[in-house]
């Protein structure tokens, strides 16, 4: 079996005028060419299913996930009911959706299936999968977007559903059902008369849209908190299909992008484009948020232990009460662990050999064993800012190194290069600096120091260190 | 013709847990209980207006959401399943109402002539929300009145609070002339809650009430006062309040239902009958009746 992927993505209108009223105005019939176009472009690429991340469907309880084989019913619209009913009947994969499920709870998301007759599938996800779908070809599945979501929780709700679709072999188009500038008219209009909102909406789509052309879809992703003040009405709270779809295609900015059409639903930004995974060359990424592999929110309001999570399937070993589950370090060959070092906080090991030289991950001030924090953490459980000591803190990483450099057999005069992470470089360079000055800067390796946003756990500073262990 | 009055106004909740923790044969999920504190509330406000007579139940819902105007359901029954899409375990109802269409068409009517914009809903398709139905079972389970049932326009989040509420006062002073005009006896009803942060997560029994608490002190300080300000006849209190406690507390009356109820009663000065009070997934609810009978001139 070749390894699952996705074969291409789409971002649709979801407004029901292009499947009720495309013939009132030209521009809602040249959407519906364009979801026309891009039915026929879904058949080309061969693709085995559809994924659906709707906007029209929010959800409270973590993320939903559609998983009646045969949901039927009709959709009206709360607003346009005047244009009509749609009469729909899917095709879902009901097999995807429990192992999207399953997917979702092992990387700490809050997820589950829904399978009830009569529930009413949102708008979005009505429009999109009758007129991508037309004769229920491909079989879909549908998730909801959780109104309180943020970039992390909507980033790894992608992976988990790339989990499953490499697992399953399948070659899925992904779909966001979504409006770009949301601002509707708040009055009654003719057909005739409609037109983007404001021009600053319509300049905003257009910025939008050159992106998505130039397949610089991350680029979008992170522009979304931004995208969202300016052109969004604040239903939600935030801009979320933008970074579930960039997760979906590798957070990349080099995709080939092509828009299809975009036209004015009430006011409101449509837009039917294509996504197309083949590299075009073009765009670097700027890439300055950070990656998330699991979701580590709040979910402790209930304090129960959630038994669905499988400690055996599942190889966190810790919890700590506040920050990121704690890890085994890995085994492959090469690698170098020891209980005197603290523990990882994802798979990874505490080193590894490649030849005669020696390779650490990020290491960090927390103490073995306790997890404490010399010198004390940056915020406290809430996210409230600690003083805190960062001389303490960088004699910590710099014992930390010594530990797991020795367990590799080796001594601190071998290490020839490092890179320093800070959180605040303005606050803390002249503390890490000094401390800098009589140990590592003693023994003369080549130094590289870098302010960034934020490290996993509440510490400020962090060492990448490599080591060369002679012949 | 008599001029018609509003016998009473109430502010009473619609999370499909309370309809779930009842058990009626019209709901298919089955529950052991929970959240009796609203229930009885709930109970309290019916017996309340037992010996009350009235023609029809005017209620808006935050869950018909209308982005371009207020909309009304203009046809004279409508029957079907009502599935909450956010709590589809906990509610899948049966429903059958029936509405009063000459109340609503007047209530539309005078409000497009005050310029608000407005619409009548008459595709027989469509799906009442489940707020409307929710509370509209714990109000009257019978199902034995008509109602008039108004969408929630979300001005809120097109404009600001502030603009949300001139309309909806607006809105409220337009539904309390046509109901004066209609000859009609009605209650009217705003179907929402107070402070509105959920959860996100459930517990393996919904209905584990050892797991029920307000989401956040915050929350139960402005609960309070709101509260008291309706048990202590300072209803133009909490309009002037509405911007902060909407934003601070994330509360439910983003929906506009609050401001129109409390416009629609002319902005009582007399104290609130609270019938109940209790928290829904970390949101703050209470069951409140203005009772307008006892306290309108020439009312016998
Ligand atoms: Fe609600």
């Amino acid at each position: 079996m070749t390894e699952g992927r996705v074969v291409g993505s789409f971002v649709v209108p979801v407004h029901p005028h292009t499947v009720l009223a495309p013939d009132q105005n030209e521009g809602w019939q040249r959407l519906r060419d364009a979801f026309d176009a891009a039915a026929q472009s879904i058949k080309e690429l061969d693709a085995d299913l559809l994924v659906i991340y709707s906007t029209t469907w929010p959800s409270i309880i973590g993320h939903q996930i559609q998983s009646d084989p045969n949901p039927e019913w009709v959709m009206v619209d709360h607003d346009f009911h005047d244009l009509g009913s749609i009469n729909y009947s899917f095709n879902i994969d009901q097999e995807f959706a429990h192992a999207w499920d399953d997917a979702n709870r092992k990387r700490g998301l809050q997820s589950r299936c829904v399978n009830y007759k009569g529930f009413p599938i949102d708008v979005g996800s009505v429009v999109a999968l009758t007129l991508l779908n037309p004769d229920n070809a491909i079989p879909a599945v549908i998730v909801s977007s959780n109104m309180y979501a943020n970039r992390s929780e909507t980033t790894v709700l992608a992976k988990s559903c790339l989990d499953v679709i490499k697992a399953q072999g399948r070659r899925a188009v992904a779909v966001t059902a979504m409006s770009l500038s949301n601002r509707m008219f708040t009055d009654f209009i003719q057909p005739e008369d409609d037109k983007i909102h404001s021009l600053k909406d319509d300049e905003w789509n257009l910025k939008i849209l050159e992106f998505l052309k130039q397949g610089r879809l991350e680029d979008v992703g992170q522009l979304s908190r931004t995208i969202q003040r300016q052109i969004r009405v604040q239903k939600v709270v935030a801009f979320k299909p933008m970074w579930w779809l960039s997760a979906m295609n590798g957070n990349r900015n080099d995709l080939t992008g092509e828009v299809l059409a975009y036209e004015p639903i009430h006011g409101a930004g449509g837009a039917v484009v294509s996504i197309d995974p083949t590299p075009s060359g073009a765009g670097d990424k700027e890439y300055d948020e950070d990656d998330v592999e699991y979701f580590h929110g709040e979910r402790g309001v209930l304090d129960t232990v959630d038994e669905s999570d499988t400690t055996e399937e599942n190889p966190v070993i810790e919890q700590t009460p506040s920050g990121p589950d704690l890890w085994e370090p890995t085994e492959a060959e090469g690698s170098v662990n020891t209980d005197s070092a603290p523990k990882p906080v994802g798979a990874y090991p505490h080193a590894r050999k490649v030849g005669n030289m020696l390779f650490l991950s990020g290491v960090g001030p927390r103490q073995p064993g306790t997890n404490a924090i010399p010198g004390g953490p940056i915020h406290d459980e809430n996210g409230e800012p600690l003083d805190y000591d960062i001389e303490a803190q960088t004699h910590a990483v710099v014992n930390n190194v010594k530990r797991i450099v020795e367990e590799a057999g080796a001594s601190m005069d071998q290490v020839v290069d490092v890179t320093t992470f800070l959180v605040d470089m303005k606050r803390d360079f002249k503390g890490y600096n000094d401390v800098w000055a009589q140990t590592l800067g003693k023994i003369g390796p080549t130094r590289t120091t870098l302010a960034i946003d934020a490290l996993p756990t509440p510490i400020a500073v962090e060492m990448k260190v490599i080591v060369h262990l002679g012949e | 013709m008599v001029k018609g009055k509003i016998v009473a106004g109430c502010i009473a909740p619609h999370p499909p847990h309370l309809v779930y923790a009842e058990n009626p044969p019209q709901n298919e999920p089955v529950a052991e209980g929970g959240w009796e504190q609203l229930r009885w509330g709930y109970e309290r406000l019916r017996a309340s207006l037992a010996d009350i007579e009235y023609d029809a139940i005017v209620v808006l819902s935050p869950h018909w959401q209308t982005y371009i105007g207020t909309h009304f359901l203009g046809l004279p029954h409508f029957e079907g399943l009502s599935v909450d899409p956010v709590f589809p375990n906990l509610f899948r109802y049966h429903y059958d109402l029936n509405i009063d269409v000459e109340l609503a068409k007047a209530i539309h009517d005078e409000a497009a002539s005050a310029g608000l914009p407005v619409k009548m809903m008459e595709n027989p398709d469509f799906r009442v929300d489940y707020g409307t139905i929710t509370t509209g079972h714990l109000f009257n389970p019978e199902w034995d009145k008509p109602m008039v049932v108004l969408s929630s326009n979300r001005s809120t989040a097109y404009y600001s609070v502030e603009v949300m509420q001139e309309i909806m006062v607006e809105l409220g002073r337009v539904t309390r002339r046509a109901i004066e005009a209609s000859g009609k006896r009605v209650v009217v009803l705003a179907s929402n809650s107070l402070s509105h942060r959920h959860f996100t997560t459930e517990s393996e029994v919904p209905e584990d009430m050892s797991k029920e608490h307000i989401t956040s002190h915050a929350m139960h300080l402005w609960d309070m006062r709101i509260i008291d300000y309706m048990r202590t006849g300072q209803a133009q209190r909490i309009l002037d309040e509405m911007p902060e406690f909407t934003e601070q507390a994330i509360a439910e009356s983003d929906g506009g239902g609050l401001s129109w109820l409390l416009s629609t009663l002319d902005v009582p000065n007399y104290p609130a009958i609270l019938h109940g009070y209790g928290t829904i997934i970390g949101t703050g609810n209470a069951v409140v009746e203005w009772p307008c009978h006892a306290h309108e001139e020439g009312d016998a």
